[in-house]
């Protein structure tokens, strides 16, 4: 059935509250979980679920998600008729205006021979399974169907994203922000199910109107004269909007049962490959409750941290509730607690540097300048 | 098909009989070895990047595992316009059709695939060893030396040379004389099963061969002692470096342990010879609260939740609480439970080891062969 299916990943995310991680790259684009980038969930979620052919829509500034991308394989988008299409030539930045890149690229839409699509930006990482959400949007005839979770911690996380206001039928009667001031949420997930037509004549809507310059702010304003329903998703959820959620979900990692539904063996999440030798623990070395990439070296003491790949942590060194990105190099004797680290970053001799659990310090990439 | 200079044909149809259990399934170039490799990928790893774009993988016993591990050779860089990699098994023809008898039949059979790029060299390789070359340093020697055949040799002690086929050379390297595992060496130059000829000359030693109803049609029985004697000139190549035949239980183990020593010569970790292999997606390894590892290679895949010394775990493996692994290799996808003691074993793809077992006494080597269950409370040694 989702062959029926477009994907469409908008990467309209604010990237205000994580600048530190995003100064050279897209959101989207952030390395997470020792081996993945943020965006290989909405990617993976959509390849298991059938999705062939998949558009996404970025600004500019997108090398690393570009490369990254490459020509879609590790999601077995490297087709022959649909598969992975990179639509980043936009200056406007589609956080504040995304119709104007679907406009300049419309074409893509009318061509596309499947009937519905998922529309989606990049920021919640969870394993779902689109199958089910598709049949239910079917059978409702509704207009578009919103997926959403109901969240119970909603004054500490998930700040800033949508809080639908749902009836007992399931209809979303309006869509709000959560700014924390409630517990209790329903927050949207950024996704939205719909036909192609109606996407298209969104988009066109828009343009001549010029009353939204946002697929979502229509959707949110025209919640009187579309069909909108609502789909629950029950499974594990992390939005990654700021520095603060960014280490808090990577922490979460570090659970067994968490990780063990993210990294489904049903749905895996993919991603691309490297060719990395295996990690290496020597004689001296002490790990405890971490995740450790491929190609490192470890010398020293890691806990609870989360080590990308080819990372070496000298003798001495002692890592502490830390996230440190490819390639860095951790001085002899060099002493982190809650850090995080961009990729290529050295860290000098006996160096010392604290963060706080909440207030977690980043250590910015400057190819190879020791700190 | 576009002329290239140098083909190489690598002989993947053994079935490595000496490593018993861990070849019933697949042939030996296709044993996983080093954490995340298989025997294989060493010399297509090599052909890659010494510049040799056009490789054929002779296949003969068990080649599934081996076949889909190789595929159209994208990991190697071998996805090529123009040549590439080519598993070449035995086939019909008209006049019917043969197995491999011997290496030299199997490159005999091919011929016309060999033709088709009407190379000036063939290169010879064996898909079982452990080693990094540039063969594009052996093939400049071979022409500077206007050799018919260059046959790559490495030191090995006297003692052990008993073992080995040596190459008994003059001042200038030129070899007068091949000993077969000679009771008293008159050198120490072993061959490394790596050959480079002039094709055309080749062909026809191959051609005269297949007339001699005697003959193994074998490279190292047959075709050099009979170039060498045919007064060919042949030249022996030094090759310095780290060089392993994985043929047996012992060395295939050893060899995996010399990963782990830190005045490693075949240095994995050289980003300008890189091994490649077919990468599979599995999350980063994760290593547990109670966890401890020493002197050990591990992987994506892998959940370490008891103590691993001085052992390599391949993508996948899972180690249970309290377990201890010592000097072992655990191969992919395998489980071991709780409680689970394992002392110099190597433990094949894909088993079940229940709670409360004992493998291996840490004299000799214990291997475990793939895809079996062992039962909760099991005492084994050596199997």
């Amino acid at each position: 059935m989702l062959k029926n299916c477009l994907g469409i990943i908008n990467l309209d995310e604010n990237e205000d509250k994580i600048r530190e991680l995003t100064r050279n790259r897209p959101l989207a684009s952030i390395p997470i979980a020792g081996r993945y980038r943020i965006i290989d969930f909405i990617l993976s979620n959509l390849t298991n679920a059938g999705v062939e052919s998949i558009g996404i829509f970025s600004k500019m500034q997108s090398r690393s998600l570009m490369d990254h991308l490459s020509n879609g394989r590790p999601w077995d988008l490297n087709r022959k008729i649909d598969g992975l299409r990179f639509f980043n030539f936009t200056t406007t930045d589609p956080c504040i205006d995304d119709i104007t890149n679907f406009a300049n690229n419309i074409e893509y839409l009318y061509k596309a021979r499947q009937e519905y699509v998922i529309f989606a930006s990049s920021y919640m990482i969870c394993n779902i399974d689109f199958k089910n959400i598709l049949k239910k949007h079917i059978e409702s005839a509704c207009d578009i169907t919103m997926v959403y979770k109901k969240v119970e911690d909603a004054d500490q996380s998930f700040y800033g994203c949508e809080a639908l206001n749902i009836d007992e039928d399931g209809n979303v009667l309006s869509v709000g922000k959560n700014i924390g001031n409630r517990k209790n949420a329903n927050v949207g997930m950024g996704i939205y199910i719909m036909k192609k037509e109606l996407l298209i004549h969104i988009i066109n809507e828009c343009v001549s109107t010029g009353h939204h310059r946002k697929v979502k702010s229509y959707i949110y304003n025209s919640l009187d004269k579309l069909k909108v329903k609502s789909y629950e998703f029950k499974g594990y959820l992390a939005c990654i909007n700021s520095l603060k959620s960014y280490y808090k979900g990577s922490m979460e990692l570090l659970d067994h049962k968490i990780n063990k539904e993210l990294f489904s063996l049903e749905r895996p999440i993919y991603t691309k490959t490297n060719d990395e030798i295996p990690a290496r623990y020597t004689n001296d070395c002490v790990v405890k409750n971490s995740i450790i990439g491929n190609g490192c070296l470890i010398e020293g003491t890691v806990e609870n941290c989360i080590i990308f790949r080819r990372v070496k942590v000298s003798k001495g060194a002692m890592l502490k509730d830390c996230i440190i990105l490819q390639n860095c190099i951790i001085g002899q004797n060099a002493k982190l607690y809650n850090i995080v680290t961009d990729k290529y970053v050295d860290i000098g001799e006996y160096k010392e540097l604290r963060g706080d659990i909440t207030i977690p310090l980043v250590v910015e990439n400057s190819i190879r300048k020791q700190y | 098909m576009l002329k290239k200079e140098m083909v190489a044909m690598i002989l993947a149809g053994g079935q490595g009989s000496r490593l018993g259990i861990l070849t019933k399934r697949l042939a030996k170039p296709a044993v996983p070895f080093g954490g995340r490799y298989r025997i294989i990928d060493f010399a297509l790893s090599n052909c890659s990047n010494s510049g040799i774009d056009t490789v054929g993988v002779l296949t003969q016993y068990k080649p599934l595992v081996l076949n889909s591990h190789i595929g159209i050779g994208s990991p190697w860089d071998l996805d090529r316009r123009d040549g590439g990699v080519y598993i070449l098994p035995p086939y019909q023809e008209e006049s019917g059709g043969n197995w491999y008898k011997g290496t030299a039949d199997a490159i005999f059979q091919n011929s016309s695939f060999i033709d088709s790029y009407n190379p000036e060299y063939l290169l010879v390789l064996s898909g079982d060893h452990i080693y990094k070359m540039n063969y594009d340093n052996m093939l400049k020697y071979h022409k500077e030396k206007n050799a018919d055949a260059t046959i790559a040799v490495i030191d090995v002690p006297l003692e052990e040379a008993s073992r080995f086929g040596i190459m008994n050379t003059n001042e200038d390297d030129t070899i007068y004389e091949f000993e077969e595992k000679p009771k008293n060496p008159k050198s120490t130059k072993a061959s490394m099963g790596i050959y480079i000829f002039n094709w055309k000359l080749l062909r026809r030693f191959l051609k005269e061969d297949q007339n001699n109803k005697e003959s193994s049609n074998d490279f190292g029985k047959n075709i050099i002692p009979k170039m060498l004697e045919q007064g060919m000139k042949m030249n022996a190549y030094s090759f310095k470096g780290y060089w392993k035949d994985v043929g047996t239980i012992e060395s295939l183990w050893e060899s995996n342990m010399d990963l782990l020593r830190e005045d490693n010569e075949l240095n994995m970790q050289d980003k300008n010879w890189r091994i490649y292999s077919e990468n599979h997606v599995r999350p980063a390894q994760y290593i547990g609260p109670n966890a401890e590892v020493k002197n050990s290679l591990s992987v994506d895949g892998c959940e370490i939740y008891g103590e691993v010394d001085n052992s390599v775990l391949f993508s996948g493996v899972i180690i249970g609480k309290n377990s201890k692994i010592i000097n072992s290799v655990i191969m992919p996808d395998t489980k071991i439970g709780d409680n689970v003691i394992i002392n110099k074993v190597i433990v094949g793809s894909s088993v079940v080891v229940r709670r409360d077992c004992i493998i291996g006494d840490g004299k000799e080597v214990t291997v475990i062969g793939g895809s079996q269950d062992i039962k909760a409370g099991s005492i084994i040694a050596r199997e």
